[in-house]
C-alpha cells in the first residue's frame, strides 16, 4: 500500500523551513514580471497563490483565479534547467606564470555544490531532469559541473491539475502525472509526489511518498495519514487534466516521419516564419547545446574558459572553416526538429521532446512544434491522423 | 584581424628593449561622440588600456597629438560631406588595422534618415547661407569608402565589447562578440520576453545581442540599436509587429533609427513604406 499523506496549505510554510533548515536551496516558481518563473522560493508567500496563466502560440499571460490555489497554472516562464545547468559558467581559468616561460597554468572552476530542492516541479520538467541526467551524467564523460550541483537533489513534485492550452505532455507520455521511477535509472523519479485539490471548502494536497527522503519530510511537517480514496482523487484530478489537452504528437510515428522529411518541402513555408532568434531552444528544458569561449584580459596576463549556452538556430553554432553548415534558417529549423523528435531517440534512447509547451508560447513568431510536426506526418503519409494537433 | 594584430605588434616592437606599445588613434566623423565618450567611460579599465596602447591621437580626451602611422584606429561617426571622404582615405592609408564604432560608422547612424529625403531642401529651410554648406546628400557607414578590418555594432558601442575589441588586438586573438539575436541574451539572463508576455513590440529577435538585452531588462521592446543580427527574418517581424497592433507607419519608423541605413533594416522599411509585409 502507497504512502499517502494530507498536507493542508498551511503546511507549506513549515515545509519549506523545514527543507531550508536542512541545507536545502529550494527552487519553485514565482510571480516575476508579470510572469511565473522558476525561482528561490523562501516562503510560501513566494509561491504564485490565486494566479493561474494563459498559454498559446506567442503569447503568455497570468490570470486571477477564483480560488486560492497555489499550483493553479502549467509550465512557468523558465523551467528547472538553469539551476543545474547555467546559461554561462567559467569552465577555467588561466593565469600567465612568468616562472614558467610566461605559459599558462589553468585552474578548474568548482561547481557550488549546495543541495537544491525542486518544489512544485512539474511532470515535464522533471522528466526533462531525468533525460538531462542521461545527456550529462550517465554517459562515458561525466558534465562535473552539472553532477556536482545535482547531487542529493530533493524533488517535490506537483501534478499537474490545469494544464495550458500549449501543454502536450499526455501525448509524449511524460505528464501530467509523473512516473514513479525514472525510466532509464529506475530511481523514483520523486520523493513528495503533491496533487493540489480544491473541491468547495476543502483546500489541501495529496501528497504520495515515493522515497525514505520524502517520508521524512512528511513526519517533520507532521502531515496526517492518508487514504486510497485520497490518492484515487488526485489520480482523477490528473486524469481529466490529461484529457483536456488539445495539442498531441504521435510519439510512436513521429520518430519515422521526421526521418522521412529532410526533402519536404515544409522546410521553406517554417523557414518563412522562423526569425532565427533561439527562444525555442533557450525555453527547452532539454536542450542542452553550449559553446565555448575563450576570453584574455587587456595584458594578456589572465584568461578563462566560458561555457555558454548556444543554440541550433545561430548562425554560428554550426561555423566550420569557411562558413556555417547551416546558413539557412530552413536548415536550422529542420536540425532542431528532427533532433528533438527523431535522431535524439537514435542517439539517446528517448525522444528529446517533453511536450511542457514553452518553445510554442515562447516563440515570438508563434511557431508550433505539433503543428510542424502533424503537417510533416501528412505531407510524409507516415503520420498517424491522431496525430494532428487539434488547433 | 588576427594577422593584422601579430604585423603590427611585430612594427611597433622593431628595434625597442621592450616591446613599444602599439600607437591607438581615435577618430571622428558625423556623431553624437557617444562612443567616444563609451572609451572615457571605461573607468576601471582605462589606465589597463593606456599602459597597453600608446594614445597617440584622441581629441576628445587629450590635445597632445602623436604624428602616424597608428596601429590601430577606431573610427567613430559616418561620412557625410566631401571632405569626409578624402579624411577617411588619409586615415585609412595611416592605419594598421582599422576598427568601426558605433551605429553611424557602421551603418550610417540615425542621419542616414537624409538617405531619404532631399537635403537641398533640408539646407535651404535649416540655414541661412545654405551655399556655405558642403555637404553630400547620403550619410554611409565607413566601410562604403574605405576597407575596414572589424565593425563594432551599438548606439554606443558597449563598454565590455570595446574593451574586448582591444584585448582581442593586443593578444592576437579573435574578438569574443557574437552575431545571434537580442533574445539570446534576454534569456541567458532570464528575462521575460515582453512581446510574448506583454505584447510590448520588440525588435530583439532581428537584433544583433550586444547590449545584455538592456531594454527587455528594464520590460521595453528592443530599439534595434545593434544593427542586424546575422539571420535577420525582418519579413517574419513585421508581420509580428503588425500582429501586436503597430501601424505600418509605426514599423517604418522603428526599423529606421539609429541603424536606418542597415541593408537589412533599410529594405524592411522600404517594403513596409511600400505597402506592408511579404
Ligand atoms: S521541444 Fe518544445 S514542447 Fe518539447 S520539451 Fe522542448 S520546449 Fe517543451
Ligand atoms: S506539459 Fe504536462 S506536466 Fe508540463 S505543465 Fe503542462 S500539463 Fe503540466
Ligand atoms: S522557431 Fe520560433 S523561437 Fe525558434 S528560432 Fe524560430 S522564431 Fe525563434
Ligand atoms: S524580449 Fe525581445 S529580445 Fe528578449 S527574448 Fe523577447 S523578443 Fe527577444
Amino acid at each position: 500500500m502507497d504512502d499517502i499523506r494530507i498536507l493542508a496549505p498551511s503546511d507549506l510554510d513549515t515545509l519549506i523551513a523545514e527543507l531550508r533548515e536542512r541545507g536545502f536551496r529550494v527552487v519553485g516558481p514565482t510571480l516575476r514580471d508579470e510572469t511565473i518563473v522558476t525561482g528561490d522560493i523562501r516562503s510560501a508567500s513566494d509561491l504564485p497563490r490565486g494566479i493561474g496563466d494563459i498559454q498559446e502560440a506567442a503569447t503568455y499571460r497570468t490570470r486571477q483565479r477564483d480560488d486560492d490555489a497555489y499550483f493553479g497554472f502549467a509550465a512557468p516562464a523558465q523551467s528547472t534547467k538553469p539551476v543545474f545547468f547555467p546559461s554561462e559558467e567559467v569552465v577555467w581559468r588561466g593565469k600567465r606564470d612568468h616562472d614558467q616561460g610566461g605559459h599558462f597554468t589553468a585552474e578548474r572552476d568548482t561547481a557550488n555544490a549546495s543541495p537544491v530542492a525542486l518544489l512544485g516541479v512539474r511532470s515535464c520538467d522533471l522528466r526533462a531532469v531525468q533525460i538531462h541526467d542521461q545527456v550529462l551524467a550517465h554517459r562515458q564523460f561525466k558534465d562535473v559541473h552539472y553532477t556536482a550541483r545535482r547531487d542529493g537533489t530533493l524533488v517535490i513534485a506537483v501534478a499537474c491539475g490545469v494544464p495550458a492550452a500549449t501543454c502536450f505532455c499526455a501525448s509524449m507520455g511524460t505528464g501530467p502525472r509523473p512516473a514513479a521511477t525514472d525510466p532509464q535509472t529506475g530511481q523514483p523519479s520523486y520523493d513528495l509526489l503533491l496533487t493540489e485539490v480544491i473541491d468547495g471548502d476543502t483546500h489541501h494536497f495529496v501528497a504520495e511518498v515515493g522515497t525514505d527522503a520524502g517520508r521524512d519530510i512528511a513526519d517533520a511537517v507532521a502531515a496526517s495519514k492518508g487514504t486510497a480514496k485520497d490518492q484515487a482523487q488526485a489520480i482523477d484530478i490528473t486524469n481529466a487534466a490529461a484529457a483536456s489537452q488539445t495539442r498531441a504528437i504521435d510519439r510512436n510515428t513521429v520518430h519515422d516521419v521526421l526521418r522521412a522529411s529532410a526533402e519536404s518541402s515544409r522546410w521553406e513555408d517554417v523557414a518563412n516564419r522562423c526569425l532565427g532568434c533561439t527562444n525555442c531552444t533557450m525555453v527547452c528544458p532539454t536542450c542542452f547545446c553550449t559553446t565555448m569561449s575563450d576570453v584574455s584580459d587587456l595584458a594578456g596576463e589572465n584568461a578563462e574558459r566560458h561555457r555558454v549556452w548556444d543554440s541550433c538556430f545561430s548562425a554560428n553554432f554550426s561555423y566550420i572553416h569557411g562558413g556555417p553548415t547551416r546558413e539557412s534558417l530552413k536548415a536550422r529549423y529542420r536540425q532542431w526538429i528532427t533532433h528533438k523528435l527523431s535522431s535524439w531517440e537514435d542517439q539517446f534512447g528517448m525522444l528529446g521532446c517533453v511536450g511542457c509547451g514553452r518553445c510554442i508560447t515562447w516563440c515570438p513568431a508563434g511557431i508550433d512544434i505539433t503543428e510542424e510536426a502533424a503537417a510533416l506526418g501528412r505531407m510524409s503519409g507516415l503520420g498517424s491522423t491522431a496525430s494532428a494537433a487539434s488547433t | 584581424m588576427t594577422d593584422a594584430a601579430t604585423h603590427t605588434h611585430a612594427d611597433a616592437s622593431a628595434g625597442a628593449d621592450t616591446p613599444a606599445r602599439p600607437k591607438l588613434a581615435v577618430w571622428k566623423f558625423a556623431s553624437c561622440d557617444g562612443c567616444q565618450l563609451t572609451i572615457l567611460n571605461c573607468e576601471d579599465e582605462l589606465l589597463s588600456i593606456a599602459e597597453a596602447v600608446h594614445i597617440a591621437y584622441f581629441p576628445e580626451a587629450t590635445r597632445a597629438v602623436v604624428e602616424g602611422p597608428y596601429e590601430l584606429s577606431l573610427v567613430e561617426g559616418s561620412i557625410t560631406t566631401p571632405e569626409d571622404v578624402e579624411r577617411i582615405h588619409e586615415i585609412r592609408a595611416q592605419s594598421g588595422t582599422l576598427v568601426t564604432i558605433g551605429a553611424c560608422a557602421t551603418a550610417g547612424g540615425i542621419q542616414a534618415l537624409r538617405n531619404w529625403a532631399d537635403v537641398d531642401e533640408f539646407r535651404s529651410i535649416v540655414y541661412a547661407h545654405p551655399e556655405y554648406l558642403s555637404t553630400l546628400d547620403t550619410s554611409t557607414p565607413i566601410a562604403s569608402h574605405v576597407d575596414v578590418d572589424y565593425e563594432l555594432r551599438g548606439c554606443p558601442v558597449d563598454k565590455g565589447q570595446l574593451v574586448e575589441v582591444l584585448a582581442a588586438f593586443l593578444n592576437g586573438r579573435k574578438p569574443r562578440i557574437p552575431t545571434y539575436s537580442v533574445c539570446v541574451e534576454c534569456k541567458l539572463k532570464g528575462n521575460v520576453c515582453v512581446p510574448v508576455a506583454h505584447g510590448t513590440p520588440c525588435l530583439g529577435p532581428v537584433t544583433q545581442a550586444g547590449c545584455g538585452a538592456l531594454c527587455p531588462t528594464y520590460g521595453r521592446g528592443c530599439y534595434g540599436c545593434f544593427g542586424p543580427q546575422d539571420s535577420a527574418n525582418t519579413d517574419s517581424l513585421t508581420r509580428q509587429l503588425a500582429e501586436l497592433g503597430m501601424s505600418n507607419d509605426d514599423i517604418v519608423r522603428v526599423y529606421r533609427t539609429f541603424n536606418a541605413g542597415a541593408p537589412e533594416f533599410e529594405a524592411a522599411s522600404n517594403k513596409v513604406a511600400a505597402g506592408g509585409a511579404s
